[in-house]
């Protein structure tokens, strides 16, 4: 894959600049510490960090989780009902545009500091990109083809199941890869307004004690982490949907170059 | 002469074996602003079991919606359409159709594009299966069972098409200009394919085209639609023995078949040498 070995070198190329630049401005540490620092920071105490990795990677992932679930099932409704589609889909169209991170304390106060909260902030965000994304897959189906089953007597779950869930995974996908970010997002938001652990919790405690090189820690930790979860769905899409057009190997092209 | 004679062959045609039935059939299309599309109006036509009858007129004149009424995939605005004595309300049973495009569903292979409608009348698979390779083989195809859908050659999509109408042994078979996009050869060698099977099972089929070769080849009767409204104005019998070779585009009856359809259309200000 040419394409990984692209990203390596770029971001291998950020990392060797970030570090000759800091050396060559001798920048103090408490305004911008070098990668090098950052990494020693993290070795210093990795299980530490790995344990408030895991609670901001956990919440990602069951906010994603139960935005993908719950938005699967509302587009399926918002697709196949027109009352669900003139109140469900309008509300969630006009609301996708304010910023939903502000509802963010709302939740806190609501449902606590425990991890639901954080969750539930995750899943918020995450949701409308699925649903939108999911609602016009099953809709951009090729009538032809919904002729050519009619034709075949077929009945609506089974059309549902063998052609409209198929030919929405493209742009399911698309919706996840913009969902999964978003959900980071959330945890971290969650983290902010009120948490004892995770991530986000050791960027705004450290700020405090102007401790930077563990808020760059925290940052490198949560661009990795986010890029990981990014390249896990980039994977499952690669799985689940071979025949795209997007996914298909052998000869097809250059698109950059020529 | 001749020409009166073929004419006054197709209307006695083939009464009391019917298997299609139309009478008076109108279609509308109404666009949302409200303008009004007349795409068939008044057709009558008859279509005996077992028989071959192409359908030819310009573009526009309501062909694909003819076939698609029939298929009970669109709705009638007036007239009747009757299959096996059974008004037609929904897609009727044992009835298939080749669209226009093959369009074949890329996430499934060759064969599993077949078994699509074995899967949807919930059949069991395994003797479709097998049913499915013998098309395949049938059509030319052998070896391509597991074959991507983008790895096929626009005459092997439409072949690919063609068995999966055929897996479900339909009595009734509905093709929509399956041959359009492909090139004269191909064109050639899929309709000796396509007469091959006709005269093994003796389906009925109602065969959409432009080519007026085509028609005049593959049919007993060949019927001459008109656009503006969508219409029937004449109906050819095609007096040919069959097995037809490709040859017997050669003859005086194919040659005369073939300029009595073009002249009608001459008449509708198609075909006209405008030099
Ligand atoms: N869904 C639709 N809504 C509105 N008008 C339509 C619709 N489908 C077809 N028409 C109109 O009805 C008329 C007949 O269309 P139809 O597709 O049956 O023509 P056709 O004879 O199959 O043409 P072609 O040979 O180009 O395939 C055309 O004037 C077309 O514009
Ligand atoms: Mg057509």
């Amino acid at each position: 894959m040419s394409h990984t070995r692209t990203v390596v070198l770029v971001l291998v190329g950020f990392f060797v600049f970030w570090e000759v630049a800091v050396w060559a401005t001798s920048a103090p540490s408490f305004i911008l510490p070098a990668p090098s620092a950052v990494a020693l920071e993290i070795a210093s105490d990795p299980v530490w960090y790995a344990r408030h990795a895991a609670y901001t990677v956990g919440a990602c992932l069951l906010g994603f989780f139960f935005a993908l679930v719950l938005g699967v099932l509302a587009a399926i409704g918002i697709v196949y009902s027109r009352v669900l589609e003139s109140t469900l889909y309008t509300l969630l169209v006009s609301l996708n545009s304010i910023p939903k991170i502000a509802l963010a304390p709302l939740f806190i106060i609501w449902m606590g500091t425990n991890l639901s909260s954080k969750v539930a902030i995750s899943m918020l965000i995450a949701l409308f990109s699925i649903v939108i994304d999911t609602v016009l897959g099953l809709r951009s189906v090729d009538p032809d083809v919904l002729d050519m089953t009619k034709s075949m007597r077929a009945r609506p779950l089974q059309v549902l199941w063998k052609i409209r869930f198929p030919s929405a995974l493209p742009a399911m996908f698309a919706g996840m890869k913009v969902a999964i970010s978003l959900a980071l997002v959330g945890a971290i938001a969650g983290e902010f307004v009120a948490s004892q652990v995770g991530l986000g919790y050791v960027i705004l405690t450290a700020q405090g004690m102007f401790q930077i090189p563990r808020v760059f820690a925290a940052i490198v930790l949560l661009g990795i982490l986010g890029t990981i979860l990014f390249y896990l769905v980039g994977i499952a899409e690669r799985i689940l949907v071979p025949w795209h057009v997007s996914q298909r190997g052998g000869n097809v092209g250059a698109v950059h170059g020529a | 002469m001749v020409q009166a004679e073929i004419t006054a062959r197709s209307i006695s045609g083939t009464a009391g074996l019917a298997h299609v039935g139309i009478s008076a059939l109108d279609k509308d299309y109404r666009s949302p602003k409200g303008v009004v599309v007349n795409a068939l109006r008044q057709i009558d036509l008859t279509i005996g079991r077992g028989e071959f009858v192409s359908v030819v007129g310009p573009s526009g004149c309501g062909k694909s919606t003819l076939l698609k009424c029939i298929a009970g995939i669109a709705d009638v605005t007036g007239g009747r359409i009757d299959v096996d004595g059974k008004p037609v309300v929904e897609p009727p049973e044992g009835m298939a159709i080749v669209f226009q495009r093959d369009i074949l569903l890329d996430w499934r292979n060759v064969i599993d594009n077949i078994m699509l409608p074995i899967e949807f009348h919930r059949l069991p698979r395994g003797p479709a299966l097998a049913r499915a390779r013998d098309l395949l083989a049938l059509i030319g195809l052998a070896g391509y069972e597991s074959r991507q859908p983008w790895e096929l050659s626009g005459g092997q999509r439409q072949r690919v098409a063609i068995c999966r109408a055929l897996i479900q042994d339909p009595a009734l078979l509905l093709m929509d200009e399956p041959f359009g996009a492909l090139d004269a050869l191909t064109r050639d060698e899929l309709n000796l394919e396509l007469q091959r099977l006709w005269l093994q099972t003796r389906k009925t089929v109602l065969f959409i085209t432009h080519s007026i070769s085509e028609a005049v080849f593959l049919s007993d009767r060949v019927v001459v639609m008109a656009a503006n409204p969508g219409r029937i104005v004449e109906t050819i019998a095609i007096d040919l023995p069959r097995p037809r070779t490709l040859d017997a585009r050669e003859t005086p009856v194919f040659g005369r078949s073939t300029s009595r359809i073009r002249r009608l259309f001459e008449g509708m200000g198609f075909l006209k040498d405008s030099r």
